[in-house]
């Protein structure tokens, strides 16, 4: 992972005496952090008194929710490839932090969350604002501890980060009792970790499972690729794209590994999955050889197991080897960081072109450009579409923006559609599907890639369930672009509601304030349009505006989001309508 | 793909080896917990090397769902290696105690009799009761506890199950290559892919 060092500042050489506080954001500066998103509260309050004097070195988001807190941190880490940093107290403080905590252990996110925590002789009394943070937090965080004694501050960060940002990255909590914040003690300076003796984050590679791979992938007559975000997490995009290129296969995506290839890359066949493209889903059932790599086989993607590319052989490239084999049974093995398997692959295998086979994938799409996307992104209807609202979007953006999405029909369409032309462009809940995900998200990828459009794609029910960071947005003075798609209706829901139950559209007619009045009340500029004449004007308008913007429009109520995969259906039963 | 018949769960004996640290057992727990699967049997202890602690675990499922399960706690950060193994490969014990009141067994001849062929011991004798401890499967501690209870059987306990395994050679002197700094590559190695030779059909 891309963390930078930066000299430590202020804190001199030798033996100092300073507080548990003070040794914590001196670590924290050591590891590069530049931005920390969070809130205090009573049990933290040492640590947020010693950032007072950290100012220079350590930028503070004041967020308006924990959760706003944690999932900024991790729009932050998945725009800037660095570990998020978030900071919460006691108690309610650290238990807003779990959907988040879950949704960085499931999608992969390197964060280091600093949590406070009552003074060590009240764990277990019930004492005011505390919570068995510890054990709360073990299932969904991938390493958690809690420090009692100031003296252990400087190496558990360490080895926090380290825990963080290597192997497969994932969230790592640390409770730290109010005392030992409190507690001076002699610094002897900060280390990095870079070895934990039951810690192997990766294996040294095996020779003889590429040797396999590769003459799999030589004999192959229709190989195929799928990738995922694990490209990206190990900043392996050139040697994906180099062994494409010389392969000649064609690859699709799963939502979270969007970008790693650019859209308009001529193997780029599409994204994979429930809500994926025609030809990626029929295709996994028609290859001999299935090369996965950095992704998980999510059922999301897979659809129904039992008839998933049962007449492939299947190589999975992956870093985790709790993966190879969970899900899908593999015929090689790669395991190991992608980032040394590729260019070991990419030496053994045959330069081809598979040009007839990749032809079929596109024969297929020209199936789902006529029988879906076409009227999506350039409808004939009379009320606008998600689909032409992310088609004008990448027109007026050219692929350039950071596109953060939040969860439902608007996520799908806009994974769909969105032109990337870089990595660390798509940023959604992927795993945990957490609504609410893309206000706070997008407030964190632009601190972590301010030199970058970030524009925040939302619906109207998801909008509403993190709204409050508009606050946020208010104070910091960032810069999101929000466009609110709004369908009057809690869309994806409605949708299976429609197609397996019977049109009982039980609870997802959701109503919606006044945005643009809500955005003006956080001095944000903002509009809403209902007509299409209005929309490429409006988006514009939104682009341009140095700062924030929020922009609503009211799409077609009842579009349901195609090509589909019912749940319990196989990939090859793919629905176009 | 032929139609496989359904796969029948058996006892598996889960060995873990870990670093000494609070909230692990917790952390491994819960990878069953979330599975809804049920822990049979858990015993933890130090090992034979300082600061590295064994669990043993006992569970009741099907080999595809223990690899995976075993995968997932080797995953952790503080967990050293593990391994799972059936019935057939480990040989194992579990402790048990029995308290009795000293007047039945020194008045009945036959207890004594009976105890011998239970392999039972004496841990302690009070005036008004007596301790016995005997080791063995669960169906030999099981059986002493039915030949106890006409006896006035007063506390009965039985430890958790210990396991060693019948083809750990070397398993020492690869539990002190951790303690080195760098691993060397045999003990790095993941034992799942060194399996995996078998099935390769190229």
């Amino acid at each position: 992972m891309l963390t930078q060092e930066k000299p430590a500042p202020a804190l001199p050489e030798t033996a100092t005496v300073i507080s548990g506080g003070q040794a914590l954001l001196h670590a924290l500066t050591v590891e590069g952090v530049d931005t920390i998103f969070g809130y205090p509260g009573g049990a933290i309050m040492p640590i947020y008194d010693a950032l007072y004097d950290f100012e220079g070195d350590l930028k503070h988001v004041l967020v308006r929710h924990e959760q706003g807190g944690i999932h900024a941190g991790q729009g932050y880490a998945r725009s800037s490839g660095k570990v998020g940093v978030v900071f919460a107290t006691s108690g309610p403080g650290a238990t807003n932090l779990v959907t988040g905590l879950a949704d960085a252990q499931i999608d992969s996110t390197p964060l280091v969350c600093i949590t406070g925590q009552v003074f060590a002789h009240l764990l277990g009394t019930d004492a005011f604002q505390e919570a068995d943070v510890i054990g709360i937090t073990t299932p969904v965080t991938k390493w958690n501890y809690q420090i009692t004694d100031a003296t252990e501050i400087p190496e558990v960060i360490a080895k926090a980060f380290h825990i963080a940002r290597t192997g497969r990255p994932g969230p790592v909590l640390i409770d730290i009792t109010k005392n030992a914040q409190l507690q001076k003690f002699s610094f002897q300076g900060y280390k990095r970790c870079d070895h934990i003796r039951s810690y192997r984050p990766k294996p040294i590679v095996r020779r003889e499972y590429i040797e396999q791979a590769a003459a799999l992938i030589n004999s192959a007559k229709k190989p195929f690729v799928l990738w995922g975000q694990g490209v990206m997490l190990g900043s392996a995009e050139q040697e994906f794209k180099a062994f494409l290129e010389k392969t000649g296969i064609p690859a699709a995506w799963t939502i979270m590994g969007a970008g790693a290839l650019p859209s308009d890359h001529p193997q780029n066949v599409g994204m994979l999955g429930m809500h994926g493209n025609y030809g990626p889903n029929v295709m996994t059932n028609e290859c001999d050889v299935l090369i996965a790599i950095g992704m998980r086989f999510d059922d999301r993607v897979t659809g129904r197991l039992d008839k998933y590319a049962k007449q492939a052989q299947i190589i999975h490239l992956d870093i985790d080897p709790a993966e190879i084999d969970k899900n899908v049974k593999t015929t090689v093995p790669v395991w190991g960081d992608c980032k040394e398997t590729l260019p070991l692959l990419t030496q053994l295998v045959e330069a081809k072109q598979h040009s007839e086979w990749l032809a079929k994938f596109r024969e297929f799409e020209q199936k789902e450009i006529d029988a879906v996307i076409r009227e999506e992104l350039f409808p004939t209807s009379e009320e606008m579409t998600m689909g032409e609202v992310i088609q004008q979007l990448n027109e007026l953006t050219k692929g350039e923006a950071i596109i953060v999405t939040d969860v439902g029909q608007h996520q799908m369409v806009a994974c769909r559609y969105a032109k990337l032309n870089h990595t660390r462009s798509n940023i959604t809940s992927g795993g945990l599907g957490t609504m609410g995900f893309a206000l706070p998200a997008a407030i964190g990828a632009k601190f972590g890639a301010p030199n970058r459009t970030v524009v925040a794609v939302i619906g109207d029910g998801g909008v509403q369930m993190t709204i409050q960071e508009l606050g946020t947005i208010m104070q910091s003075g960032v810069d999101v672009k929000i466009l609110i798609l709004n369908n009057q209706f809690l869309g994806m829901v409605r949708q299976w509601q429609e197609l397996f139950h019977e049109r009982r559209y039980s609870f997802v007619d959701i109503t919606s304030p006044d945005y643009v009045q809500v955005a003006k009340g956080y001095g944000i500029p903002g509009k809403s349009i209902n007509q299409r004449e209005d929309l490429t004007g409006a988006l514009q308008e939104m682009l341009a505006h140095p700062g924030s913007f929020l922009l609503e429009v009211m799409v077609t109520k009842e579009n349901n989001v195609f090509p589909m995969v019912p749940q319990g259906c196989s990939v090859s039963e793919i629905r176009l309508k | 793909m032929p139609e496989q018949a359904p796969i029948e769960k058996e006892e598996y004996n889960i060995t873990v080896y870990t670093e000494n640290h609070v909230g692990l057992l917790n952390r491994i727990a819960m990878i069953f917990t979330r599975r809804k699967i049920n822990i049979d049997s858990l015993n933890t202890s130090p090992s034979e090397i300082e600061g590295i602690h064994r669990f043993n675990i006992v569970i009741n499922e099907t080999e595809e769902v223990v690899s995976k399960i075993a995968r997932q706690i080797e995953k952790q950060v503080e967990v050293l290696k593990v391994y799972y193994n059936t019935n057939e490969d480990v040989i194992w014990q579990e402790m048990a105690l029995y308290k009795v009141p000293t007047d039945v067994i020194a008045e009945k001849a036959k207890v004594e009799r009976l105890l011998r062929e239970n392999g039972a011991r004496v841990v302690v004798i009070r005036k008004d009761y007596t301790v016995f401890e005997t080791t063995g499967h669960r169906e030999e501690t099981d059986n002493l506890i039915k030949v106890l209870q006409p006896f006035g059987l007063i506390e009965f306990v039985r430890s958790a199950r210990i396991a060693i395994i019948k083809s750990s050679d070397g398993f020492n002197r690869k539990l002190r290559e951790f303690e080195r700094t760098e691993p060397g590559q045999e003990v790095v190695e993941n034992e799942f892919l060194n399996s995996r030779e078998k099935v390769f059909s190229m």
